[in-house]
């Protein structure tokens, strides 16, 4: 989980509190994600309970300082060294949607599709806005909170391409006949285990 | 916002090619309006009448019915000659194939559309290179065509585009034939003319690039079938850092 990595990565650079930790990662992600700090409480005390931090000095504010252990340090060389791996199984709510409404009946598609396209564009256009104000960094934290909404950017950008992309195969399936609601099964699974069938038991 | 803000007005245009059964719809009573300081992007599948939109917005091709607006002009009304002086002084385009002239150079190419207009080459040349500075290009007003990268020639249409203080800016794919970085260069010259008061269509198939228009019109079918305009101040901007 990338809040958990994050902070440890963040601790690698010295000691932090708590406070301190989610002011580090507002600066350095553009507050794109705001953290509260119960989340980071919890989250150090996770890493804590794995040996990945521990308890440091408690300075004369009364401020407890939390500090990275050896197997922490190397836990974030391993998190930089390797890939993020974005698994099939994360729902894509647009994705669902549809795919849904496509087998339904009596649904214009073209037009769920345009009202999400505009939406995107939208987004979009803001995203262009903010970052055309800003032009060049002048700063490590704005050069980060640049490559956040550059990830934003290419983002709405490829959700963009993929509804044109959704309407050209609609139309032609829909050229070819296809795109078809589908009826509700009258076949009902059952529940429990499929009955066995000759096939299976042969086999 | 007064009327003689309103650089470009399309009210219920149509245009049909063809007649009878065989007769194609490429508009179909577009309504759309482009003011100072106002890009306007045209997104659309192939066929959807984006180009038709810009060749008929520009007075290339009058519309089967009705009336295209420009500066106040009803083109309609206008007597060919004319309609003509209105499109050299109002209206600049820009093409995705840059549509230079190889055999002039890059200051000649800019000063033309004002010679045509019956302006000394001598008295163009200076505009002309007002125009090819704006476009950070004055260094290279001597240079032909085939001397500059396509980044290079599309800056050069972008300022034949503007020269002169003509104020309607209309585009069809300008970025098409350029990559991302140097799309994003010419989109952002295209940007700053329109920032500094002129008007413009930005007709593209890039979700990227028309997201630097002020508004986003949907064409389907020759139809406006929706618009998507930014909001003027975005809450993203509160996450920049000092």
């Amino acid at each position: 989980m990338s809040v958990r990595q994050s902070l440890l990565a963040i601790l690698n650079q010295g000691p932090c509190y708590g406070y301190q930790l989610r002011a580090e990662f507002d600066r350095r992600t553009g507050s794109t994600w705001p953290l509260n700090v119960g989340q980071i409480y919890n989250t150090l005390d996770r890493l804590e309970r794995d040996g990945l931090v521990r308890k440091a000095d408690i300075d004369a504010d009364g401020q407890n300082y939390v500090e990275i252990t050896d197997a922490g340090s190397a836990e974030v060389a391993d998190w930089l060294g390797s890939p993020v791996v974005r698994t099939m199984a994360t729902r894509d709510e647009l994705a669902i949607k549809l795919a849904i409404a496509v087998t339904l009946p009596g649904v214009d598609i073209a037009q769920v599709i345009q009202v999400q396209r505009t939406a995107t564009m939208r987004t979009l256009q803001e995203l262009t806005r903010t970052k055309n104000a800003t032009a060049d960094p002048e700063s490590s934290e704005q050069l980060a909170w640049l490559l956040v909404i550059d990830s934003l950017i290419f983002a709405a950008e490829a959700e963009a391409r993929w509804l044109d992309h959704s309407e050209h195969r609609l139309a032609r399936a829909r050229a070819a006949g296809l795109a078809e609601p589908l009826p509700l099964n009258t076949e009902v699974p059952k529940r429990g285990r499929p009955a066995k069938t000759a096939a299976a038991a042969r086999a | 916002m007064t009327d003689s803000d309103i650089l470009l007005q399309l009210d219920g245009v149509s245009m049909q090619y063809g007649r009878g059964e065989t007769a194609i719809t490429a508009l179909a009573g577009v309504d759309l309006s482009v003011s100072r300081g106002e890009l306007v992007a045209v997104m659309g599948a192939s066929g959807s009448g984006k180009s038709t939109l810009l060749t008929v917005a520009g007075g290339l091709t009058p519309p089967t019915a009705g009336e295209v607006i420009v500066e106040g002009h009803w083109l309609s009304q206008l007597p060919a000659r004319q309609l003509a002086t209105l499109r050299r002084r109002s209206l600049g385009f820009v093409f995705q194939d840059f549509n230079l002239i190889p055999s002039l150079t890059a200051l000649e190419n800019v000063s033309l559309p004002l010679e045509l207009d019956g302006w000394t080459s001598k008295r163009a040349h200076r505009p002309a290179l007002d125009a090819l500075n704006i476009v950070e290009l004055g260094d290279r007003a001597q240079h032909f065509p085939s001397d500059l990268s396509g980044g290079q020639q599309q800056r050069v249409a972008i300022a034949r585009a503007v020269v002169g203080g003509r104020s309607l800016i209309l585009a069809d794919e300008p970025t098409g034939a350029l990559d991302s970085t140097t799309g994003e260069l010419v989109l952002r010259m295209l940007r700053s003319r329109v920032d500094a008061g002129a008007g413009g269509i930005l007709v593209t198939h890039d979700a990227r690039h028309a997201a630097w228009a002020d508004r986003i019109v949907f064409l389907r079918d020759g139809r406006i079938v929706d618009e998507s305009r930014a909001s003027a101040v975005t809450s993203l901007l509160s996450g920049l850092p000092a």
